[in-house]
């Protein structure tokens, strides 16, 4: 199968869907002309025209609203917020409107509209452009929120989220953006909802998702060679929760820890940990352990960063501690 | 102010209609608040008594497809709108009758059909989402235009700005009103904005603004036809700006002691109602129609069942 690196795959998606459906647009900052901040915009205004593909001001509340409005009439929107810290300015947008209309009108209306947005974490971009507020959105009753991994997962819930009825948070890493990997050509959907396990393993699940995923399969390669077979869940769904997915891999490994970026409190390490102790805490041999961002901003400097992220060996020492040793 | 357009001469049929809207809105109105005070509607209102010719003259102006949004004092955009007054009132009341089956209450009243987007309780809220629907219109080239409602406490948040200046650089078929019944919420205007005149900020985005005397429905409805029109031909979006005055208290039931009651008598003086009224033969029929539509709407309403627990969580993903 032919290789696409992961910005080019979101980008395939783009251009696919917007090919094969009239009612799919393009709106956000930088991503007509200049083809999007980091690429994944390149080509479409040129093939589908300033109407479909359009700049818009720096104007975060106001491009979710068009595309909450446009869903409204007609449209299946895909509105790009650049980076995830900027959608703390269209939160009303995202929260009060676009993820409450269809219950709000009691199912006479929907929003069939994919928010776009970057976490920009990994790249040194500082406070402001580094954040994983995943959490945040995955606690908001009607939006649905999918965090692909590799490109062939970029493609396909891209696709999945643009032909959904609601509206879904895609998250894109750029510490993935170069990145390549096979990806089915043409058409190809993975169902937002579903889990998937990277690499199975009988003694222990990580489950993970974002940029993390490589950080979390890194530690089980070198947890192999301590002969701790560990099994590495990718979420791809933030909301809503693949359980069973989580459930079936604990009942298998009896023991659990999450790593995520974003920091420990009320992150969805919290919501995993609370799933399966209310679930299944009798398979567990040994209490979970989250391996998460401390409580603090994202430093600029590459070692406050490389600080702030989890690194694989702080997952080993994790994985390593549910074993007793710690 | 750019130039007045003239109240054309109007048909004694459409003088009535007018006034039938105002009329059904006004006695929507106050029947709610009546019900609210008899215990048998137990949710927060605005009212929108004494604003009755902008909701009437604005929408007489538009297409039955074209589309309005609107916020919390929503009632008579709904209304003026073609939603069905039976269905709101079951709305208010919390039935599944309701235009929202009970889900969304006074300040979500949407309606597809009659081309409602919503009632919104963000104030202004509703602003960027009417400039989506607009910018869906002239992408699939519709032909609908869209109107937005909102007050004159919206006109200070962002998100009226953003929707401002993108409807202008892009042309969009967007009609912004803006009710200037100089309260937001329990703050008068002048505590809240430097200027009285709030169509003047049309001037920063390129945009033509114009103030109306908002309590006369036919000047209402001729600045309304030239706004709807320029933004049907592809010239872009208007700013109106009415000049009202918020009769009632922010909700029912708000002693409005913030209020100047010198004020309220000058305004009491131009009702919009009683305006229209001594250019029209006996409004008898008129009254009377009101009347039975309302008291079938109560009565239906009440006869509604309220949803069932488990719609609770009915409809959270389409």
């Amino acid at each position: 199968m032919r290789e696409l690196k992961y910005w080019q795959a979101v980008n395939e998606a783009l251009a696919l869907e917007m090919a094969r459906d009239g009612s799919v647009v393009m709106i956000g900052e930088d991503v007509a002309a200049p083809g999007g901040p980091f690429g994944t915009s390149r080509g479409l205004l040129d093939r589908f025209g300033p109407r479909r593909v359009r700049d818009t001001p720096i104007s975060e509340n106001l491009i979710v609203g068009l595309g909450v409005g446009g869903a409204l009439n007609g449209l299946r929107p895909v509105v790009e917020v650049m980076f995830f810290d900027f959608l703390a300015l269209a939160m009303d947008q995202v929260v009060n409107q676009a993820a409450k209309i269809s219950f709000m009108s009691g199912g006479r209306q929907k929003v069939p509209l994919t928010i776009r947005t970057i976490c920009g974490g990994g790249r040194n971009n500082g406070p402001q452009h580094s954040q994983s507020l995943e959490a945040w959105f995955g606690h908001v009753p009607g939006l649905k929120v999918v965090w692909p991994t590799t490109p062939a997962d970029a493609k396909g819930l891209l696709t999945a989220a643009i032909r959904d009825d609601n509206p879904v948070l895609v998250i894109e890493s750029l510490q993935l953006w170069q990145v390549k990997g096979e990806v089915p050509e043409g058409e190809h959907v993975v169902p937002i909802g579903r889990a998937l396990v990277r690499r199975s393993g009988k003694d222990a699940t990580i489950v993970t998702a974002g940029g993390m995923v490589p950080r979390a399969l890194a530690a089980a390669n070198e947890l192999a060679g301590q002969g701790i077979d560990a099994e590495v869940i990718d979420l791809r769904t933030i909301s809503p929760i693949d359980a069973e997915t989580i459930l079936a891999s604990v009942a298998k490994t009896h023991r659990l820890l999450i790593a995520h970026d974003a920091v420990k409190p009320f992150g969805f390490g919290a919501e995993v940990a609370a799933l399966v102790a209310e679930k299944a805490i009798e398979e567990l041999d040994a209490p979970i352990v989250r391996v998460t961002a401390p409580w603090a901003p994202v430093g600029f400097s590459s070692t406050l960063e490389r600080a702030h992220y989890p690194q694989p060996s702080d997952i080993v020492r994790g994985v390593q501690s549910l074993f007793g040793n710690a | 102010m750019t130039q007045m357009a003239k109240p054309a001469t109007l048909s004694e049929g459409k003088l009535r209609q007018l006034y039938r809207t105002m009329l059904l809105i006004r006695r929507f109105e106050e029947t709610a608040t009546q019900l609210m005070i008899e215990g048998r509607l137990g949710t927060s209102l605005h009212s929108s008594v004494g604003q009755e010719a902008v909701a009437a003259g604005v929408c007489a102006a538009l297409a039955p497809d074209d589309l309005i949004a609107t916020n919390h004092r929503g009632h008579g955009h709904c209304l003026a709108k073609g939603v069905d007054p039976t269905a709101m009132m079951a709305e208010l009341m919390g039935r599944t009758l309701g235009t929202n089956s009970g889900c969304g209450g006074s300040m979500h009243i949407a309606d597809p059909e009659r081309g409602v987007l919503g009632a919104n309780g963000i104030v202004g809220g509703g602003i960027p989402i009417a400039a989506g629907a607009a910018y869906a219109a002239w992408v699939r080239q519709s032909g609908q235009v869209v109107t937005v409602f909102f007050g004159d406490g919206a006109v200070n948040s962002g998100g009226f700005h953003e929707a401002m200046n993108v409807a202008a650089l892009w042309k969009l078929p967007l009609v912004f009103v803006c009710e200037n019944n100089l309260y937001a919420e329990m703050t008068p205007q002048r505590v809240h904005s430097p200027t009285p005149d709030l169509w003047i900020r049309a001037a920063a985005y390129g945009m033509p603004g114009q103030a109306v005397d908002g309590n006369d429905v036919l000047a209402v409805l001729a600045v309304a036809e030239q706004a709807v029109e320029r933004a049907r031909a592809g010239d872009g979006p208007t700013l109106i700006e009415c000049k009202t005055y918020r009769v009632r208290g922010h909700f029912e039931g708000d002693p409005e002691k913030y209020k100047d009651k010198a004020e309220a008598l000058i305004w009491a003086a131009r009702d919009p109602l009683e305006r229209l009224k001594p250019q029209l033969s006996s409004t008898d029929a008129i009254e009377t129609e009101i009347e039975t539509i309302l008291a079938d709407a109560v009565r239906l309403a009440e006869a509604a069942a309220f949803p069932e627990a488990i719609e609770a969580s009915r409809n959270v993903y389409a």
